[in-house]
């Protein structure tokens, strides 16, 4: 298992391309923000945590149709689906190694996007904390979405159709939490119902992928 | 007849040509009492009950955007039962029904989304409101185009129908997730269940209840709409399977010739 994680962060790393993109497209969606809606500060902290948990969301979706595919292709998702090492664990490996080169960097960046979009002071800790949480469940569901489409020739864009209103709970709770958090307000509840969302997904999901995982694989 | 033979006798229609043959010999059925009970609801519901004190004619539409709603969740539902007997005991007629219904499901949807902003319209004033209810139809629409995409997408049938299955029961759990996550994300303008509900049909509840003058049309249209869309089901099911078929003999004859 830890062999495979780092094959893949490895990968990651060194393949070139897929670990910055997400990050420079975050990037990216943040300062285009401010050219769409205009640079009024007072409107900026208002959206802030919402602008930046959806920003955060569309570059995870941006990596997914990487995740899987380019094993497919050179035909090692066979190796490790006849591999000793049963398929949920290679799934859930994935979806960690997925988390470590996409949701980790964004969750690191996302404060000092933060400070570009005027986001008050006490929200910055609630954002790291909530996309800290959140992420993890966006690269799971992310994997099911990836097992679902990776035989297609074309399943870049069905992917984000069919991960997409998979994320509507995660996004909600979220950029809840994030917005209470910038607000002041208490941020108990939906912070314990992204946990659960979160501890959910990865605890069933990977069951899931693998299945379908195994289908397509047939 | 004991129970377990009448399970059989319905796993007898896993057989297409069983089915064909019964859902030929039933259509005629469902086809006339749906449309007797929608003509008869309908023409009722809309020309001989009373505007409502409050809202006027507009209150008509309920003749419409009640059944719709009900039918777009009870699809989603019916794909769902069927996705798992596909899933569990591999009948090809299941999967296809299941596919045949997807598109009744988005047609229900969005006439349930539109007549519902039509009459949301000159009663709340706003077409669309990011209301609880509002978005997690919506949400349910996004999640049928998926399905019907992954569908779309995949060649081989019985790969697509393991697939589609697999996200049904995934989104099955995701819209319930959504449906409450929504109503935790804003206050709702749409008001409560006041159809089906035992409150409001023994009149305990007087505020939301619907007067029995629009209870008996809108029961007379629900029945319709769902004699419509088991019919619908039926014929569009009969269609794929004839479709599969068709492609079984188009094959066999390009590796003969």
């Amino acid at each position: 298992m830890i062999a495979l994680l780092l094959r893949d962060l490895k990968l990651a790393f060194r393949a070139g391309g897929g670990f910055g993109l997400g990050l420079a497209f975050f990037l990216i969606v943040t300062v285009l923000v401010p050219f769409s809606v205009g640079p009024q500060s007072s409107l900026l902290s208002t959206i802030a945590p919402g602008v930046l948990w959806l920003g955060a969301l569309l570059a995870c979706l941006l990596s997914l149709d990487r995740l899987l595919a380019l094993d497919w292709e050179d035909g090692s998702l066979d190796l490790l689906a006849t591999a000793p090492l049963p398929l949920e664990s290679v799934v859930t490996i994935k979806a960690l190694a997925h988390w470590l080169t996409t949701g980790l960097p964004l969750v690191l960046a996302a404060p000092f996007l933060g400070v570009l979009l005027n986001l008050p002071a006490p929200g910055f800790s609630w954002l790291v904390i909530s996309l800290l949480l959140g992420t993890p469940a966006m690269s799971v569901i992310g994997t099911f979405g990836a097992a679902l489409t990776v035989g297609l020739k074309r399943g870049g864009l069905l992917l984000s159709l069919l991960v997409l209103p998979l994320y509507v709970p995660t996004l909600i709770f979220g950029a809840e939490v994030a917005r209470r958090g910038a607000a002041g307000m208490e941020t108990q509840t939906p912070l314990l119902m992204l946990a659960g969302i979160t501890a959910a997904t990865v605890a069933l999901l990977p069951f899931a992928s693998a299945a379908v995982l195994r289908i397509n694989l047939r | 007849m004991s129970i377990t033979a009448k399970a059989n006798a319905l796993w007898e229609y896993a057989n297409p040509r069983k089915f064909l043959a019964t859902s030929e010999r039933v259509l005629p059925f469902f086809w006339i009492t749906s449309a007797v009970c929608l003509v008869v609801g309908l023409t009722w519901g809309f020309f001989f009950t009373p505007d409502d004190y409050k809202q006027g004619s507009t209150v008509k539409i309920i003749y419409l955007h009640v059944p719709a709603s009900l039918m777009a969740i009870n699809c989603w539902l019916m794909m769902l039962a069927t996705s798992l007997v596909w899933l569990v005991r591999r009948h090809h007629v299941s999967a296809l029904a299941a596919r045949a219904a997807a598109p009744i499901g988005i047609v229900m949807t969005l006439i349930s989304l539109a007549t519902g902003a039509i009459w949301g319209q000159p009663m709340w004033g706003t077409w669309w409101a990011w209301d609880p209810r509002l978005t997690s139809f919506l949400i349910l629409f996004l999640f049928y185009l998926g399905y019907v995409a992954l569908w779309e997408a995949i060649e081989d049938p019985d790969t697509a129908a393991d697939l589609t299955s697999v996200l049904c029961l995934v989104g099955s759990v995701f819209a319930l997730l959504s449906r409450y996550a929504v109503n935790f994300w804003n206050q709702g303008l749409h008001q409560g269940a006041s159809v089906m509900r035992a409150a409001a049909v023994t009149g305990a509840d007087t505020e939301e209840k619907v007067s029995n003058i629009y209870f008996y049309p809108l029961l007379l249209c629900i029945v319709g709409f769902v004699l419509l869309f088991i019919a619908l089901v039926f014929y569009r099911t009969g269609t794929e399977i004839r479709a599969r078929r068709i492609k079984a003999l188009l094959a066999r004859e390009r590796v003969s010739g």
